[in-house]
Order: structure tokens, then sequence, then C-alpha cells
């Protein structure tokens, strides 16, 4: 068979070979900035131009990630709020008469321009927010596009998605977003709106407000009929002003339940709509048939995801007692290859926190849960020396009367608590006095369906978590808040149905 | 479902029917492609590659001279002639051999002559590779005489078939047969073959069934069939061999075989054994690429990244 070969003998040599596993490090692999262009000062959208706040008053906004000030922008009062929202009620009339075929062109142009400029709102809503690049890429810009692109198809169907109906747009909408999902946010509320016939006055989150700029400038590049959505930045008081100004015949408010409930009692006795999407504690319920190797996933990505900065994050993890080990040793195994630091590298998992105020807010919560005694675990890792930043951490042993398991934290902290049967997990998952989300996670469809009948909650997922569609209508019980977003029943709040 | 009973010499075990989601361990795959490996992060990577590839060729058609060949290159990946490109190049190592030469039995003593000295080890694919529709007594003198003409490895290939009859037990028995032939004198790496078996469950189970028949490799495909290592199944089974590991003690290797064959893919397992397993398992004597192109494409990576030009393949020997 084989015979001698001379030649190749001699070219034999013994190699080094590694005998022990390498170290694998991966560089920094920074997304670059460069696509953005900051402006040093940014001004109010009203009336299809930016413009100057009339008191002249400006205020800051910060990269969290660094605590560097990013540029600033205009403090609107009472008087500019007032000019927004007559730029939106002039351009009314004619937006709401226009043919649902021509608005949707205009939401479809907005969806495309979204996409076009994509990297640029990445990187901005990234600098803005401190999220990890990856998700702003990802997630939330692909996202806000798909709004888009979902009720631009609504509006020229209006007639179908109310069949018999006679409907018709509400008037001028004030809307009040969050700070943790900025552009998605605004494009969760104005799509739906804009498809429907109604003209907008949007006030983004004074910490990020960079994002809903940027699609300002997009507005203008698709000549939407000026006045029709108005962007105004400021702080609380700009907000309230908003809710009072006589001329708003419909709110829509997503951020902290306490903020909701004082903007329900400010419109009560108006003639007012308003829907509110406010906070949660949401459970995220691991059976002993589930697929554990996934459902571990399911609670990073329920918990870790967008610093837990999510209004239906996964912080109550329950899990069956016959697995509970098995679930917490992979859970720290899995949370040690988290990456934290800077949001800018693309291998980031876990930015900075928001701001300063949210991370002070969030240590002091994990303060008091370490005082009340629950078994406490965080990834060990380097934390960058400037910005805001918070380790990915977990309580186990937790009970449902444990301050982590009743308050929201708004923050990459995990409350872990044990059940022994079904109805006990559906009566602990329902022992909040949020009802926004839940995740059942088994390898059983009946559990999962019967389960999923039983929980109040606005949205249950099954063996997934914090997924998210345009078509998915999001929204929750009790103090999570009223009225739905996204799908056919996003249009409700935007229509007088006759 | 119940789990799998087995007998054993040393009494009853169990082997577990562990669920998988499907549409889960698709997505946690593909989140190891997302990771950004730059600079000197992936030209490390790239030479961890290299070490840990097992140069293949399974063809009807494989001659003495076309194994002469490859066993060239196994030893030196890159043409000497060509080795001064590097030099002074930053960053730039020597370019190791690669971990094995995996060829059928007949080719065995060839490339065992070729290798001598070389400390590349000689794998074989025996049990009547690649189906495995043989008499358990015939594929035994298949693994006893490939061992015999100098293999240092065996690659052997369970019964789908019976698999997927649910003759578990009988699927163990081969297994264990097999190694007692290999004990003490080749490593074993047992064959899967994951495009037949399916589902995700089954290639679970199955790597549960080879880890505790002895198998010191779990390893995915043949080549033969289609698709063939895939990121998903990779990950299943090394999430496999971590479960094994957190409760037996015991570290099992890894080879995902056929269709990776870009560099930009042998980075992508890297990242997800690195992630899964951790570094402990980033070493040829726990994980392998069974690869026939990939090498050619490590070599061209590397190049760029050291000399910033883009090499033809065809700079590469075959």
């Amino acid at each position: 068979m084989a015979k001698k070969n001379k030649k190749t003998q001699k070219n034999k040599s013994k190699k080094t070979q590694p005998k022990k596993g390498f170290h694998f490090e991966y560089d920094e692999a920074l997304e670059s900035t460069a696509v953005v262009k900051l402006k040093k000062k940014y001004g109010l959208f009203i009336g299809g131009e930016f413009k100057a706040s009339k008191s002249g008053k400006t205020f800051k906004t910060e990269n969290p990630a660094t605590g560097e000030k990013l540029a600033e922008l205009a403090l609107a009062d009472k008087k500019d709020v007032d000019s927004a929202v007559q730029a939106a009620k002039k351009a009314f009339k004619a937006w709401s008469e226009l043919s649902g075929k021509e608005r949707g062109k205009y939401l479809f142009r907005i969806a495309r321009l979204i996409q076009e400029r994509s990297r640029e709102f990445a990187v901005l809503e990234t600098l803005d927010g401190g999220k990890p690049i990856k998700e702003s890429r990802d997630v939330d810009i692909p996202l806000a596009a798909n709004h888009f692109f979902y009720y631009a198809g609504w509006a020229d169907k209006l007639d179908y998605a109310f069949p018999g109906k006679k409907i018709k747009p509400v008037g001028v909408c004030g809307q009040i977003i969050p700070w943790n999902f900025p552009l998605l946010m605004a494009a969760w509320k104005l799509a739906p709106a804009l498809a429907a016939g109604n003209t907008v006055v949007l006030k983004p989150a004074e910490q990020t407000s960079l994002t809903a700029l940027l699609l300002a400038e997009v507005i203008q590049e698709a000549e939407l009929p000026k006045g029709v959505v108005n962007i105004i930045t400021g702080e609380g008081k700009t907000g309230a002003a908003l809710v009072d100004h006589p001329d708003v015949k419909k709110i829509a408010f997503t951020g902290s339940t306490d903020i909701g409930k004082t903007i329900a009692k400010a419109i009560a006795g108006s003639d007012k709509k308003l829907t509110l999407e406010l906070g949660g504690k949401s459970a995220n319920i691991i059976f002993e048939d589930a697929a554990i190797d996934q459902a571990v996933e399911g609670i990073v990505n329920g918990i870790f995801f967008n610093q837990g900065h999510v209004c239906c994050a996964g912080s109550r993890v329950l899990v069956q007692e016959s697995i509970k080990d098995e679930v917490i040793a992979k859970l720290k195994k899995r949370m040690s290859t988290l990456r934290v630091g800077n949001p800018l590298d693309k291998n980031t998992d876990v930015g900075a926190i928001n701001s300063k105020e949210q991370l002070e807010k969030i240590n002091s919560l994990v303060a008091i849960g370490k005082k009340e005694g629950g078994r406490f675990h965080e990834v060990d890792c380097a934390l960058p020396k400037k910005g805001y930043y918070c380790k990915p951490c977990f309580f186990e042993g937790q009970t449902p009367a444990s301050t982590l398991s009743r308050v929201e934290v708004f923050g990459p902290v995990l409350s872990i608590m044990t059940f022994r049967t079904p109805d006990e997990a559906v009566k602990i998952a329902n022992d909040s006095n949020y009802g926004l989300a839940a995740g059942i996670w088994s390898e059983k469809s009946s559990k999962i369906h019967k389960i999923a009948s039983e929980l109040k909650a606005g949205v249950i997922w099954g063996n997934t978590y914090n997924k998210f569609d345009p078509a998915a209508p999001f929204g929750g019980y009790k103090e999570s808040g009223f009225g739905r977003e996204g799908g056919l029943h996003g249009l409700y709040p935007y229509v007088e149905v006759r | 479902m119940m789990d799998i009973s087995i007998k054993t010499h040393k009494g009853k075990i169990a082997i577990p029917r562990y669920a998988i989601d499907m549409v889960g361990a698709d997505e946690r795959a593909a989140s190891f492609t997302k990771r950004s490996i730059k600079k000197k992060s992936k030209l490390d990577a790239l030479y961890c590659a290299i070490s840990m590839t097992d140069l293949t060729t399974l063809e009807g058609a494989d001659t003495v001279e076309k194994v002469r060949q490859l066993c060239a290159k196994a030893v030196n990946p890159v043409p000497p002639y060509i080795q001064h490109t590097l030099e002074g190049a930053k960053d730039l190592k020597a370019i190791p051999c690669v971990a094995a030469v995996c060829v059928y039995p007949n080719m065995v003593p060839i490339a065992a002559e070729c290798l001598e000295g070389t400390g590349i080890e000689i794998a074989a694919v025996a049990t009547a590779f690649p189906s495995g529709q043989f008499p358990l007594n015939l594929k035994l003198k298949d693994v006893d005489k490939t061992i015999n003409y100098g293999a240092t490895e065996i690659d052997m290939v369970i019964s789908r078939g019976e698999f997927l009859e649910g003759k578990y037990q009988k699927v163990f028995n081969e297994i264990a047969a097999v190694k007692e032939v290999c004990k003490g004198r080749a490593h074993l790496k047992v064959i899967l073959e994951t495009g037949e078996l399916k589902t995700y469950d089954n290639v679970r189970m199955a790597s549960w069934l080879a880890m505790e028949a002895g198998a010191d490799f779990i390893k995915t495909s043949t080549g033969k069939v289609s698709p063939a290592a895939t990121m998903p199944v990779t990950l299943v089974m090394l999430q496999a061999i971590a479960d094994y590991y957190r409760l037996k003690g015991k570290k099992i290797g890894m080879k995902p075989a056929g269709g990776i064959r870009t560099a930009k893919q042998a980075v992508h397992y890297l990242v997800m054994v690195n992630e899964v397993l951790g570094e402990d398992w980033l070493t040829k004597d726990l994980f392998r690429f069974g690869a026939s192109s990939l090498l050619d494409d490590l070599l061209r990576q590397i190049f760029k990244q050291a000399t910033g030009q883009y090499f033809d393949t065809d700079m590469f020997s075959i």
C-alpha cells in the first residue's frame, strides 16, 4: 500500500501546538459615530420648522455611557406648547380630509427613510440612551420602521378595520413618550395616529430627545404637510402643559405609573381620550417540563434586555421548585458571559443605565433587597470608570412579599421565587398591582394555553419573551395602564366610532 | 416522556429525554454570529482554528498519492515558498500544523507513514461509514483493523436506523462495544449524523447516549448527508456536553463536521464554544473542525490580517 517517500519524510517537523485552551478575549469592536452629525443646539419642531423656544431657555442632554454632554435642547414652556398645538390644529382639517391612500403614502415614505438612515438612528439612539448598539441596530430601529409600514397599510383600509361603522379621527393628539425606547415609542404612537387622520404634538423624554428630533428631520424630508407632526422637547412641566391644553383631544402616555395617575387625575372631567402604558412587574414562569436551556435564555433576555429598562421586563422569575437548582446554576453560568460596558461596542450585551437618577434608584432598591435578606448574585465584571453602569444581578429565595417582587426596578435586577404547582404559579403571578406581561415556559402546549387564560396580563409569551411585532397589540391591566398599541387594536384610541 | 433506561455492565442507567425548544435554540445559535471578532482576537482565533482542524478526505476516489498530498498540507499548511511573505509581519507566529488527518481505513497506513513523528493524529472513519448498516461483528473488525493500521482516532457512526426505531439499547451497545476495541489504543469520536436524526430532541438524546457509552468526542456528521454541521445542532451538543460535565465531571470533546468552509464560520463556532463551554474547551484535545476547504480560507484570512493583502486560494497548495 504505502511506499516510503524520502521527500515527505524530510518535510516533517514537530510544530508547536497549544496544550491548554486559548484565552479568547474579544477585542473592542466599536461602531463608528461618524455617521451622526450632532448639532450644538436643537430647536422645537413646530409647523414643519425648527424653532428656538420662546423663552430662549434650553436644557442639556448627555451620553449616559460617559456622562458627557451631547447637545443643548430647547425647553418648551406653556407658550411653546400652545403654538405647537395651534400648528397641529391648523393642519388637522386638510390632513384628516386627505384620502387614506395619500396619508399612507407619507407613512410609507417615513418608514423607508428610517430604513435608509437606520445606522444614523441606531448610533444616535445608543449615544443618547446608553443602550447597546446591537439592540438599537437590530431591534429598536427596524421595529420603528416596521410600525410605520404596518400602519401605512391600514391608512386606506380603515373602512375594513371598522366594518359597518363610520369613523372619524379624534383631532389633535398629545403624545408623551419614555426614555427606554425613544424612537420606537415615537413610532408606536405616531404611526396609528397619523394613519387614522389625526395630527400630533409629541413630547419625547428629556433624557432621550435626539432620535425624535432626527425623526423630525425625516418628516421634513418626507414632506409631510406642515403641522401634522410637531415635536417639542422639555421636562415634566412641558408634558403637563400638553396634557392640560384645552385643544388636545387625546393623550397617549407611556411612562411611570405615578405620572400616569397624575395625568388621569388632570384630565378627569374633560372630553379628552386617554391611553396609558405604565409600569410592570411581569412574571416569567418556568415549569419543570420546559426546555431549560432555552428558558434560561428567556430569563436573560427577559430581564437584561435594554438593561432591564423595559416596562414588560420579566423581572419576577417564578421557577418550579423541582428544577430551581439547575435553573439557577445555568443562569449564573449564562450571566457570566454577558458583556457589560461601552454601548457602542458591537459585542456589548448590557450597556449603560439611562441616567444618574435611574442608577441611584436601582442601587437603592438593590440595597433594600439585600437588607431584606435575599440571596444576591451579580455578574463578576469590571465596569467602565465613567458613566452610569449596573452589574446584572438577581435575588433568589424571594417571596411574594419581598420589595423586589412588588416594586418595579426598571433595571437589570431580577427577583427569583419558586412555586410548587401550576395553580400556585398563577396565584403568585397575579399577585401584583401590575398586569402588563408574562412568560410561560413549558413543552406542554395544553399547559401554556390553560395558564395563559388564567393570567391577568395584557401580553403573554409562550416559550419566548420580549418579542414585539407591529401586528400584535401591546398593553396592560391594573396599574400597568389601559388601551392597546400595535395591531388593529392600536387604531381604536385614535378614532371616534359612530 | 419517560427517560430511557439502558442496561450496562455496571447496572441500569437513565438517558434523559431533555427537551430542546427549536426556535429558542436557533435564535441562541444565531446570536453568536453577531459577535464582532476583530484585530488580535480574530487572528488568535484563526490560528486556533487551524490547530483544531481535522483535515479530511473521504472519497471513493481517494488514492495513495492524494492522501500523501493531504498529509503534506497537514504538516505544512502553508507552502514553504510563501512562508517568507509573513516574515516581519506584526502579531504573526508560525502557522501551526492541523490536529489530525481524517481518512478511510484503507488510507490509514499511508497517512501513518507520512505523519510519523509530527504529532498529527491519524483519524479514520470506521464502523461501515457512512451508513453504519453492517453487522456489529464486521464493524468491530473494521475498527480493530483500522487501529492496527495505525489510526490513533476512530470516527464511528451510530446506527441511525435503529435509533429512529427506538432501539436505543442496541445503539448504546454498539458504541460501548466499539469503545472496548478502542480502549487504550485510540480516541473514539461518535458521529450522530444529525442530518438524519432531524430533531434537536433526538440530537440531545443521542449525544447523551454516546457520552454514556464511552465517546471521547461527539461529532455531528459524516459530511455525506445534508445538512451536515449547523450552528444550532452544534449548540445543542455543546449544551449536552456542558450538562454532562456538570453532572458527571467528565469533559467530552466536540467535532462539528461538514459545511464549515469559511474562516468567519469557524470564528463563530469558536465564539459559541467559548461562551457555552468556556476556554477549557478551546483546545484540539476537546474541539475539532472536520473540514477540507476550511483550512485555505483560514490561511487567506491570516495572510490578509498580516499583510493587508488578499491572497488567492491558488496561492496555497492543495
